[in-house]
């Protein structure tokens, strides 16, 4: 058994959602420099080139990325062999309100959802734990906007509707979103499970890389071919009209039901933000 | 790179008529900011008959809600949210003369409809530019709603704040006919 403090989880959260809101991912930069050469509209070209600038000059002058600094998903895998001396939950809370309340990052968490009072702290994250062989914690965090999230979905398709219903779901999805969720954008897609299940694959989809590929084959051409119809939808960046609607498509399946085909669609805006670390 | 109107706030009403989506304006002056909880209160006030906290008369609000200033700055990082959700809250600060609109993303075509009705128009600012965007405002004052946080209302005075106009007041959308453009499916 090995023990870990838990006021080194509440420490690395910290440390890594400011890192997070700050410095936007090497990978995520490039993406968006190959997206200007892509981009034909030319005001299209403008906005990519300001939200490069912007993502530099935050990173230079220490400040967030975007004025939404979310809210805190958090992935956690624990291995079996691992003792916390204390609450888990409790430490990745502390760290977040440490990370908003002495960062200067936005506080956007109401304590309900009907009588909306902020809680001035940015908690409670939304907290995924999931065990694991061996003695080591995963940890990773996503600042998550409120713009792309309202923009994502869960839809129950039925078997017939097959691949080229997901398809048509995805693309009449991210049409209708338009400049909304600040494209471009990431689609992070969640096949089969339940209806949780595919929410839950479609937020796990984000966590990938921009710059992975899927290592089963099925996915792949599948996130190959959405990628290629969804930039011909013709939002371009922030909607007004171009041929970069979306920097990556990410699939993530589970088996389901013989009566089901859950499909649910996570966007994510392109300030693509989260930071993971192994303890 | 297109021409940049650089424009002084308030806009007189010429001006705002002369605007043409797909403009791009760098304006200098005096906004307001609100969104979704702010609206909500101006609108409740409206309806009790009572007076706005800020004088939207030939005015313009920026929909935001901005990062708490690091020291030494005027504000934090402060781009625009997504505009359709102040849509239902709109037409009564337009009959207050509210004239200029600041946000992101598409909105109804009912909002398009009244910004033709009292002549008023719907700018962008490009979103998740944030960081960019607060070095373009050069002092920001509390002015009330301080309970709720980054929702509260705040005047900013901006110099050579960009954006893109997207809805003018003759009834052009930006977004559709960018669309329509490079729609391939």
């Amino acid at each position: 058994m090995r023990e870990i403090k838990v006021s080194l989880i509440e420490e690395k959260v910290e440390q890594m959602l400011l890192d997070a809101c700050e410095n936007i991912p090497e990978n995520v930069l490039c993406r968006l420099r190959r997206a200007k050469e892509e981009e034909e509209s030319s005001l299209g070209q403008e906005v990519i080139q300001r939200i490069i600038d912007n993502d530099l000059l935050a990173r230079e002058k220490h400040l967030p990325i975007c004025q939404d600094t979310g809210v805190v998903v958090c992935f956690v895998e624990v291995g079996y062999d691992v003792h916390f001396d204390g609450d888990l939950y409790e430490a990745i809370n502390r760290g977040v309100e440490k990370a908003y309340v002495g960062g200067y990052l936005r506080k956007s968490v109401v304590r309900h959802p009907l009588d909306r009072v902020n809680t001035k702290n940015n908690t409670p994250a939304i907290v995924h734990v999931k065990l694991v062989p061996g003695d080591k914690v995963k940890i990773e965090v996503a600042p998550k906007g409120g713009g792309s999230e309202n923009m994502s979905l869960v839809k129950m398709l039925i078997p017939a509707d097959g691949v080229e219903g997901v398809k048509k779901l995805v693309l009449d999805t991210v049409f209708n979103g338009g400049g909304k969720p600040c494209p471009p954008v990431i689609v992070g897609i969640g096949l089969g499970g339940n209806l949780e299940k595919s929410a839950l694959l479609a937020k796990e989809s984000l966590m990938r890389e921009i710059d992975d590929v899927n290592p089963d084959p099925i996915l792949a051409n599948l996130e190959k071919e959405l990628y290629e119809e969804i930039n011909k939808l013709g939002v371009g960046p922030m909607g007004f009209g171009g041929s970069v609607t979306c920097l990556a498509v990410k699939i993530n399946a589970y088996p389901c039901h013989i009566a089901s085909l859950p499909v649910a669609i996570n966007i994510q805006c392109h300030a693509a933000r989260h930071k993971s670390c192994i303890l | 790179m297109d021409e940049i109107k650089r424009l002084t706030l308030p806009l007189s009403q010429e001006v705002i008529d002369s605007l043409r989506a797909g403009d791009k304006v760098e304006l200098t002056g005096v906004i307001y900011t609100g969104r979704d909880a702010a609206h909500k209160r101006l609108v409740e006030l409206l309806k009790n008959n009572q007076p706005l906290p800020i004088d939207v008369n030939g005015g313009g609000i920026y929909y935001v809600g901005p990062t708490p200033a690091k020291p030494g700055r005027a504000i934090g990082s402060c781009g625009p949210t997504s505009s359709y959700r102040m849509d239902p809250f709109v037409e009564p600060l337009l009959k207050q003369g509210l004239k200029v609109m600041i946000g992101k993303g598409p909105r109804s075509k009912e909002l398009r409809e009244l910004l033709k009705q009292y002549h008023a128009v719907y700018l962008s600012a490009i979103g998740g530019a944030a960081a960019a965007i607060s070095e373009s405002v050069t002092k920001c004052d509390l002015i009330c709603y301080e309970d709720l946080g980054a929702e509260a209302i705040y005047r900013l005075e901006v110099k050579g704040f960009f954006g893109i106009v997207t809805y003018d007041t003759v009834g052009n959308d930006l977004f559709d006919e960018g669309i329509k453009k490079y729609k391939k499916i």
